[in-house]
C-alpha cells in the first residue's frame, strides 16, 4: 500500500474515473409540472426501419395532448431514448426512464424479445408498458397492455377467410425462426388440423431473419402449390426479408391468383418501401388499414401527414395500437386521477375507445384490447382493398386456447384471480414477480 | 508489485476500480433508498454492466495486445459463458415458470418438448454451471485455436475465421431446434443461490463480485505478462518466426493465451447475465465482437488497463448519447472512432502518457522496458 | 359467405355521406370503395329478394357495363367484366384493365387507356386504344382496384376473346388462360377451335388441354392414348392428373393404371434433371451475388490489404443512389437504373477516394488502425443515410425486361432478375480485370502493391495510385449496390447485411487473388444451394462456414494463396 503515497497525479486520475463511473447515479430530479411520458423505440440499428415511425407518433399524440390542455393540468412530455435494436439495451433504458426520468408510463417495445427484456423491469419497478405490435400471445403481465393483435385477433380469422372464401386446402406456413411465428404457426397448425386438414398438406418451413436468398424455398413452394389444390401461404416472414421473398415469388411466377400469401408482418409502411408490382393481390390481415374510409381516420391521416410535414408518408397498424393505447392511457389517468401505477393500471381495464376503422376497442381484463379484423389485397399503390372483415371486434385473447399446454391458462387482473396465468384446473397462479 | 511504482496509471486505475466496487455496495448496504449516498438500482446495475465489458476488454488486450492474434469473435466467448449463466438461471425458475412446469423451462413447454435435452442436465447445480462458465469457452477456444495455430494460420485469415466462428454460432443459437431459446433467449430469471435476483443487496453483492473480478484479472494478466511466459507470447507478437526458430512452440503459448482470454470472457459473460437479466443470441453477433475491438483501440492496445478504460468510456458515452441525442448518437460515435484512430494511435492511455511525462516514447505495444 | 359479412359490416361502419357524394371521390388513389360497394350490395340484395319477379326489370335499369366497371363495386365490375366479355370489340379495353393500364379519366367521367408520359398519363380511347385523347397530370385519373376473383374472371374473358384472335401469340396465351382450369363451356370453345386452328404451336397447346381431360374419360383408347401422349410433355397439370391415376386403387382398370404408373415414372426422370439445372443455377446465381459484394473488398482488401469495414456502406450508396435516379426519372425505371450504374459508380468512388485521402492514407502500415476508422466510417455513413432519406426501406422498382422468368417449360424456368446479375456479375469482374492487366493505372496498381518502396523509386506516385485503388474498389462496391437493389431491401442496414459474407469469400478464396474471389464466390453459392433443400437455409449457411473454418486450416492462405514477397505481407 505504498502506492498512497505517490505523486498527486494518480489520485486525480483515479478521481476523474470515478467521476465518470459515478455521474451516471447522480439523477437529476424530475421537475414536478409535467408528466412524462417515456418512448422506448429503437432509432437505430435493424429495427429503426420500423420503430422511428412509431418514436414519431408517439410525439404527435403528446403534442397534440399538450395543445388540448395537457393531463391534469399539466403538460406532457415526452421522453425519447434508443435502445438502438440492442436487447440488454432495452431493459437498461427501461430502467433508466423509470427510475433517472420518472416517465409515468412507458410506449414501446416492436420485437418479442425487447419485450421480454423490458418485461422484470418494468415488473419490479411497477411500470406501465404498451405494446403495439401484434404479437405472439401466451404472456400477460400485470404491468404491460398490449394494443397489439394476439394471434386470435389476426392469424385465426386469416385462416378462416382462407379456408371459406378462397376454398384453401393445402397450406404453407411460411416464418421467420422466431417465437412470434413459431407460435403463430403452432396455433395455425393446431387449428388445421382439427378443421380436417391432413398433415400432407401442410408444409412448414423457417427462414433466419433478414433473409435474402429465397429461390429454393420458392421453387419449393410452387412445387407445394402445383399438386392441383388450391394452395396458399401464411406467411409469418418478418421485416427485411419481405422484400426479396414477394420479388422472388413474383419472378417465379406465382401470382396471387394461383397461390395468395397472406402475410400478417406487411402494412402499409412497409408497402411504401417496397416495390409493390410483384405484391398486388396477395393479402395482409390487420386490424386497422389506411384505405379504411371512416371520417376519424381520415383526420388521424391528415394529422400524421401534417405533422411528419410529408404528405406521401402512410399510417399503419402499429400506429393505431399506439394511438388507442396512448388515448386510452389518458382516459385512465384521468379517472383515476393521479398518473401512480396502481391506480392507472386498475383504471385503465375497462376503459373504451373508438379505433380509428368503426368500433370501439376495450382494454379487457387480460390486459389486451378488442379489435375488428381486416382482411385487404395489395394494391399497386402499396394501400389496401378490404375484401373481408369481421362484423364485430374480437376480444384479444392472452393465452391460446388451441395449445394444449394454455388451454387451462387465462389471465385476468381484476379482483378476485388478479393473475396473468391463472391456471382454471390447478386454480393456481405461478410464477409472478410481485 | 513493481509494475505500480513504474506506470502511475496501474495505480490509478486500479484505485478507482478498487473505490467503485467498495463504496457503492457500502454505500447501499448502509444508507436508506432516499440518502443522497444511496445509488439506484439503475447505476448499479449499469456500473456492473460496463466492469463486465471491461473485463471483457481486458479478454480481448491479453489475446491481441500481447499475442497479436486479432480475434473478431471474442463475444462469442463472452455470450458461451453468458449462456452457462442463463442456464443455470433457469433451472432455478423451478415451477414458478408461466406454465408452472416443475422441469422445462417455458419456451421448450410452449415448443412442445417433451423432456429435458442431454445438454441441460447439471445446470440446476451452482458449481457444475460455474465450471461451465469456464470450460465452455475454453473448449470451444481450445479445439479452434489448436486447429489454427497448428496449421500456421494469421493475421487477416486468422481475424476473419475468428468471425466466421461467432457468425455460425450466432446462427446456431437463433435456430429454436437448438434449445436455448433461440431468438428470444434467456430470461426472467428469478434467483441465484436463492436469493432474489432484483434484490438490491444481490445486485450490490454482484457488483462487488465484478469489481473484485476485475481488479483479480488485471493483477493476473500484468503478473502473466510480467512473467517469462508473458515475454514469450510477447516476443511472438513481434516476430513470430524469429521465435519458433529459436526452438519455442509458438503455437502452444499462442493457444495457451487464447484458452485464457477465452476463459476470461466467458467469466464476463456469466457476471454480465444476472446484473442484465437477459441473454440471446445477438451477443454472437460479428458486430458486437467488432465493439469490443474498438473499446481496446479507444483505451490503449497492449497495456491491459487501457482496454479497461476503454470499455468504461464507449459504453459510458453509448448510455450518455443514446439518452441525450438519439437521433445523432452515431455520429458522434463515428466520428470519435475516426478521430481516435487519426489523433491518437496509442489510444486513451497513449494520450495520459503523453500528458504525465511528455518525454516518454512509447513503442507499439506501450509497454515500457522493464 | 362472403354476403353476410358485408350486409353485417354496414351496421358497424358508418357511411358519413351519401353514395352519390361519394361516387365522386372513388377515383381518388387512398380512398376506399368500401362505404360504397356495401351500399349498392345492399341495394342488389334489397332487389333481389323483393322484386324477385320483375328481375329482368332491374336488369335495364343497372348502369351500363362501362359505368358498373368505372364506379361499380367488386361484384358489379365481375358482372361487367363477364358483360363485356362477350363482345370482341372490348378486348383492348379488359387487356389495359388486366395490365392495369385501364383508368378512370375524373375529368370526363369515362374509362380510357392511360399510358405514361412525361407529364402523367397520355389518355387514349379505350377501344381502339390509339386516337390520344389528353395528356394529363398524374393524378387527374384514378386507376381501378381489382381483386384476385376479379382477375381471375377478366383472364378468362380476355382469353375468351383472344381466342379468336388475328395473330397465333395471342391465341396461344389465351388457350393457356382458358385451359388452366377448364369447364365444359371452354372445353367446347377449345374443341371449336381446334378444328378452324392452323397455327402448330397453338394447335399443340389445343391438343394438349384435351388430352388432360381424356385421361378421364370412359373411353379407354382415347385414355390411354391421353396417358401416351401426356408422358412426353411438361405440363404441371397433366403430371398432376397422372399422379392421381397412378395412385393405388385409382383406377379399376390395370392397363391403364400400370400405363400411368410408368408416365409418372418417366415425367418424374425428367423432374429430377431439371431439379439439377434449377439447383445449380439459383447456387450461381446466390454466388453471383457474393462475388459482386466481394469483389470490390477484393481489391481495397486483398490488394491494398485495408480492412474496410465501410464498404457494405459503399454498396448501400449504390443503391440509394439507384433509388435516386429512378426519383428523377420516374417515367423510364428501366434507363434511370442503366444510368445508376455508372453513377453509382462515381459516387461511391469519390466517396472511397475522400475516405482514402482523409483518413486511410494516415493509417498505411497499422491494417488494424484501418479497421477501426472504417467502422467509424461505415456507423457515419449509415446514420448519414437515416437522416437524408429516413431510417425506412426505400422503393427500388424492377423494370419489366427484368421482372418475371424465362419460362422454359412448365417445369424449368429461370428468373430474369437473376439472370442479368448472373451475367452483369461476369461482365464486371472481365472489366475489372481487364483494367488491372491491360491498363496503366493497373499496372501501377500491381507495381504499389506487390513492393511499395520499389515502385516509388521507379517513379509511379504511390499516395495518387493508392487513392485511385481505393476508388476503383469502392467505384465497383457502388456498381454491386446497384445488382444488390433489384433483389433486396434498399435501407440503412444494406451494407451490414453481406459484410460478414464478403470478407469470408474474399479470404476463401486467398487474399489478393481477384480469380480467387470469383471461384470462392461460386464455389459457396453452388455449396450453399445443394445443401439447402436438405439441412434447411440456417443449417446450410452454418455448415458452410464451418466448411471455411476447417478449409482455412488445411490451407491457410486461402483457395489460391499469393505467392512471392507479397504473400509475406
Amino acid at each position: 500500500m505504498k502506492i498512497l503515497s505517490n505523486s498527486f497525479h494518480k489520485l486525480a486520475t483515479a478521481a476523474a474515473l470515478s467521476a465518470a463511473l459515478l455521474a451516471t447515479a447522480g439523477s437529476a430530479r424530475a421537475e414536478e409540472d409535467t408528466i412524462k411520458v417515456g418512448v422506448l423505440h429503437s432509432l437505430s440499428g435493424t429495427m429503426a426501419i420500423s420503430e422511428t415511425t412509431l418514436k414519431d407518433t408517439m410525439l404527435m399524440l403528446i403534442d397534440e395532448q399538450n395543445k388540448k390542455g395537457g393531463l391534469l393540468g399539466k403538460k406532457l412530455e415526452a421522453v425519447v431514448v434508443d435502445p438502438a435494436s440492442n436487447w440488454p439495451l432495452f431493459a437498461e433504458k427501461a430502467r433508466e426512464l423509470l427510475t433517472k426520468d420518472k416517465v409515468a408510463s412507458i410506449f414501446g417495445c416492436w420485437t418479442s424479445v425487447s419485450r421480454k427484456s423490458v418485461l422484470p423491469v418494468i415488473e419490479e419497478l411497477n411500470g406501465i408498458l404498451f405494446y403495439p405490435v401484434q404479437y405472439e400471445g401466451e404472456e400477460s403481465s400485470k404491468n404491460v397492455f398490449y394494443t397489439g393483435a394476439a394471434p386470435n385477433q389476426q392469424a385465426i380469422p386469416a385462416v378462416d377467410y382462407l379456408m371459406n372464401d378462397l376454398k384453401v386446402e393445402r397450406w404453407i406456413l411460411a416464418g421467420t425462426d422466431y417465437v412470434y411465428p413459431r407460435t403463430t404457426n403452432k396455433i395455425l397448425e393446431a387449428y388445421l388440423k382439427a378443421k380436417g386438414v391432413k398433415e400432407k398438406d401442410i408444409m412448414i418451413n423457417y427462414t433466419p431473419f433478414g433473409h435474402s436468398d429465397w429461390q429454393s424455398i420458392v421453387a419449393d413452394i410452387k412445387k407445394f402449390g402445383s399438386a392441383g389444390k388450391k394452395t396458399a401461404v401464411v406467411s409469418t416472414i418478418n421485416g427485411d426479408a419481405n422484400i426479396p421473398f414477394y420479388k422472388e415469388l413474383g419472378n417465379q411466377g406465382v401470382s396471387a391468383q394461383d397461390i395468395p400469401v397472406v402475410a400478417f408482418s406487411v402494412g402499409e409502411e412497409e408497402l411504401s418501401g417496397m416495390d409493390t408490382k410483384p405484391l398486388v393481390g396477395h393479402l395482409a390481415a390487420w386490424n386497422y388499414f389506411m384505405s379504411v374510409d371512416t371520417t376519424k381516420n381520415a383526420a388521424f391521416i391528415q394529422q400524421w401527414k401534417d405533422y411528419i410535414k410529408n404528405p406521401k408518408r402512410v399510417t399503419n397498424d402499429p400506429m393505431e395500437a399506439h394511438y388507442i393505447g396512448f388515448n386510452m392511457w389518458v382516459k385512465a389517468v384521468e379517472k383515476a386521477g393521479t398518473t401512480d401505477p396502481d391506480a392507472v393500471q386498475k383504471a385503465l381495464i375497462g376503459v373504451e375507445f373508438p379505433n380509428l376503422t368503426g368500433g370501439i376497442a376495450k382494454m379487457l381484463p387480460n390486459h389486451h384490447i378488442s379489435k375488428p379484423v381486416l382482411i385487404g389485397e395489395i394494391q399497386d399503390d402499396g394501400q389496401f382493398v378490404t375484401v373481408w372483415q369481421t362484423n364485430k371486434v374480437v376480444d384479444g385473447d392472452a393465452w391460446s386456447d388451441y395449445l394444449p399446454e394454455s388451454k387451462p391458462i387465462i389471465a385476468d387482473w381484476t379482483a378476485p384471480i388478479s393473475c396473468g396465468n391463472y391456471n382454471t384446473k390447478t386454480k393456481k397462479c405461478s410464477g409472478q414477480n410481485y | 508489485m513493481n509494475f505500480l511504482k513504474q506506470d502511475k496509471t496501474y495505480a490509478s486505475v486500479l484505485m478507482a476500480l478498487a473505490a467503485v466496487t467498495l463504496i457503492i455496495p457500502f454505500c447501499n448496504l448502509i444508507t436508506s433508498a432516499d440518502s443522497p449516498l444511496h445509488f439506484s438500482a439503475y447505476s448499479v446495475s449499469l456500473i456492473g454492466k460496463y466492469l463486465c465489458f471491461a473485463l471483457l476488454g481486458l479478454s480481448l488486450d491479453m489475446v491481441w495486445g500481447y499475442a497479436g492474434i486479432l480475434v473478431l469473435g471474442q463475444g462469442a466467448f463472452f455470450a458461451l459463458g453468458g449462456y452457462a449463466m442463463g442456464m443455470y438461471l433457469m433451472r432455478q425458475i423451478g415451477t414458478r415458470g408461466v406454465y408452472g412446469n416443475p422441469e422445462l423451462p417455458d419456451f421448450m413447454v410452449f415448443l412442445n418438448w417433451s423432456e429435458l435435452p442431454w445438454y441441460w442436465y447439471g445446470f440446476e447445480n451452482f458449481g457444475f454451471a460455474m465450471l461451465m462458465v469456464f470450460l465452455a469457452p475454453g473448449i470451444l477456444a481450445f479445439v479452434f485455436g489448436w486447429l489454427a495455430f497448428r496449421s500456421r494460420v494469421t493475421g487477416v485469415y486468422l481475424s476473419i475465421i475468428t468471425q466466421a466462428l461467432t457468425y455460425a454460432l450466432l446462427l446456431a443459437f437463433f435456430r429454436n431446434e437448438m434449445g436455448f431459446g433461440g431468438n428470444n433467449g434467456l430470461t426472467d430469471f428469478k434467483d441465484i443461490l436463492g436469493f432474489n435476483i432484483q434484490s438490491e443487496a444481490v445486485r450490490s453483492m454482484m457488483l462487488l463480485l465484478t469489481g473484485s473480478s476485475l481488479i483479480g484479472a488485471l493483477l493476473l494478466c500484468r503478473w502473466i505478462v510480467g512473467s517469462k511466459l508473458g515475454r514469450v507470447v510477447t516476443a511472438i507478437r513481434d516476430q513470430e518466426s524469429r521465435v519458433r526458430f529459436l526452438g519455442y512452440r509458438v503455437e502452444l503459448f499462442k493457444l495457451w493465451v487464447f484458452v485464457f482470454a477465452a476463459m476470461l470472457a466467458g467469466l464476463a459473460g456469466a457476471l454480465y447475465v444476472p446484473q442484465v437479466g437477459i441473454i440471446n443470441p445477438s451477443e454472437f453477433s460479428p458486430l458486437n465482437s467488432l465493439e469490443i475491438v474498438i473499446w481496446v483501440a479507444v483505451g490503449g492496445r497492449g497495456t491491459l488497463y487501457g482496454a479497461i478504460i476503454g470499455a468504461v468510456l464507449v459504453n459510458y458515452a453509448k448510455t450518455v448519447l443514446t439518452g441525450l441525442m438519439p437521433d445523432a448518437w452515431l455520429f458522434c460515435l463515428g466520428g470519435a472512432f475516426i478521430l481516435v484512430t487519426l489523433l491518437l494511435p496509442d489510444g486513451i492511455v497513449g494520450l495520459l502518457h503523453r500528458r504525465i511525462k511528455p518525454n516518454l516514447t512509447l513503442n507499439a505495444s506501450g509497454e515500457q522496458p522493464a | 359467405m362472403t354476403t353476410n359479412h358485408f350486409e353485417n359490416d354496414l351496421k358497424t361502419l358508418p357511411i358519413s355521406e351519401p353514395v352519390a357524394g361519394s361516387l365522386r371521390r372513388n377515383g381518388a388513389v387512398f380512398k376506399s370503395l368500401l362505404p360504397q360497394t356495401w351500399a349498392t350490395l345492399w341495394l342488389m340484395f334489397f332487389l333481389a329478394f323483393c322484386v324477385n319477379a320483375a328481375a329482368q326489370e332491374t336488369a335495364d335499369t343497372l348502369p351500363q357495363p362501362l359505368e358498373q366497371l368505372r364506379i361499380g363495386s367488386m361484384a358489379e365490375r365481375e358482372q361487367a367484366i363477364e358483360q363485356l366479355g362477350e363482345d370482341g370489340r372490348n378486348l383492348k379495353l379488359l387487356q389495359a384493365l388486366q395490365d392495369g393500364q385501364l383508368m378512370d379519366w375524373k375529368a370526363d367521367s369515362r374509362l380510357v387507356i392511360a399510358s405514361e408520359s412525361a407529364k402523367g398519363y397520355n389518355l387514349r380511347d379505350p377501344f381502339d386504344g390509339k386516337a390520344v385523347l389528353a395528356d394529363v397530370e398524374r393524378d387527374a385519373v384514378g386507376k381501378l382496384n381489382l381483386t384476385n376473383k376479379l382477375r381471375s374472371v377478366l383472364r378468362k374473358a380476355v382469353g375468351g376473346l383472344q381466342l379468336n384472335a388475328d395473330s397465333a401469340d395471342m391465341r396461344l396465351e389465351a388457350v393457356k388462360a382458358i385451359a388452366k382450369d377448364a369447364d365444359d363451356k371452354a372445353l367446347q370453345m377449345l374443341r371449336k377451335r381446334l378444328e378452324k386452328e392452323r397455327d402448330a404451336a397453338v394447335l399443340a397447346a389445343i391438343q394438349e388441354a384435351l388430352w388432360l381431360q381424356d385421361i378421364n374419360s370412359d373411353d379407354k383408347p382415347a385414355r390411354l392414348a391421353a396417358i401416351e401422349a401426356l408422358k412426353n410433355i411438361n405440363n404441371q397439370s397433366a403430371y398432376n392428373r397422372l399422379r392421381e391415376l397412378a395412385e393405388p386403387d385409382a383406377v379399376a382398370d390395370p392397363e391403364v393404371a400400370a400405363q400411368a404408373k410408368a408416365a409418372v415414372k418417366k415425367i418424374e426422370s425428367r423432374l429430377q434433371n431439371y431439379a439439377a439445372i434449377e439447383t445449380v443455377f439459383f447456387g450461381l446465381s446466390l454466388g453471383a451475388v457474393l462475388v459482386l459484394a466481394s469483389i470490390g473488398l477484393a481489391i481495397t482488401f486483398g490488394v491494398m490489404g485495408v480492412i474496410n469495414m465501410a464498404h457494405g456502406e459503399l454498396m448501400m450508396l449504390g443503391a440509394y443512389t439507384t433509388y435516386v435516379m429512378q426519383q428523377l426519372l420516374p417515367n423510364y425505371l428501366g434507363t434511370a437504373l442503366i444510368l445508376s450504374i455508372p453513377m453509382a459508380f462515381l459516387v461511391a468512388a469519390l466517396v472511397g477516394v475522400a475516405i482514402e485521402r482523409g483518413i486511410i492514407r494516415f493509417l498505411y502500415g497499422r491494417p488494424l488502425e484501418t479497421l477501426l476508422a472504417t467502422f467509424g466510417v461505415s456507423l457515419f455513413l449509415q446514420q448519414s443515410v437515416r437522416s437524408i432519406f429516413s431510417p425506412l426501406n426505400r422503393s427500388v422498382s424492377t423494370p419489366d425486361w427484368m421482372s418475371g422468368s424465362w419460362q422454359i417449360n412448365d417445369f424449368l424456368s429461370l428468373t430474369w432478375n437473376r439472370f442479368y446479375i448472373l451475367v452483369f456479375c461476369l461482365l464486371v469482374f472481365t472489366a475489372l480485370l481487364q483494367i488491372l492487366k491491360r491498363t496503366k493505372l493497373g499496372l501501377e496498381v500491381r507495381a504499389v502493391a506487390q513492393n511499395r518502396g520499389m515502385a516509388k523509386a521507379m517513379g509511379i506516385p504511390t499516395a495518387r495510385v493508392d487513392a485511385m485503388t481505393f476508388g476503383l474498389g469502392s467505384g465497383i462496391a457502388g456498381v454491386a449496390g446497384v445488382a444488390l437493389s433489384q433483389i433486396t431491401n434498399v435501407g440503412p442496414n444494406l451494407g451490414q447485411a453481406y459484410i460478414v459474407d464478403s470478407f469470408m469469400v474474399v479470404v476463401f478464396g486467398g487474399v489478393g487473388n481477384l480469380f480467387g474471389t470469383l471461384v470462392a464466390g461460386f464455389s459457396l453459392g453452388i455449396a450453399n444451394k445443394f445443401l439447402e433443400p436438405y439441412a434447411g437455409a440456417v443449417l446450410a449457411k452454418i455448415l458452410v462456414l464451418v466448411f471455411i473454418i476447417l478449409f482455412i486450416q488445411k490451407k491457410p492462405r486461402g483457395l489460391f494463396p499469393q505467392k512471392g514477397r507479397a504473400a509475406d505481407g
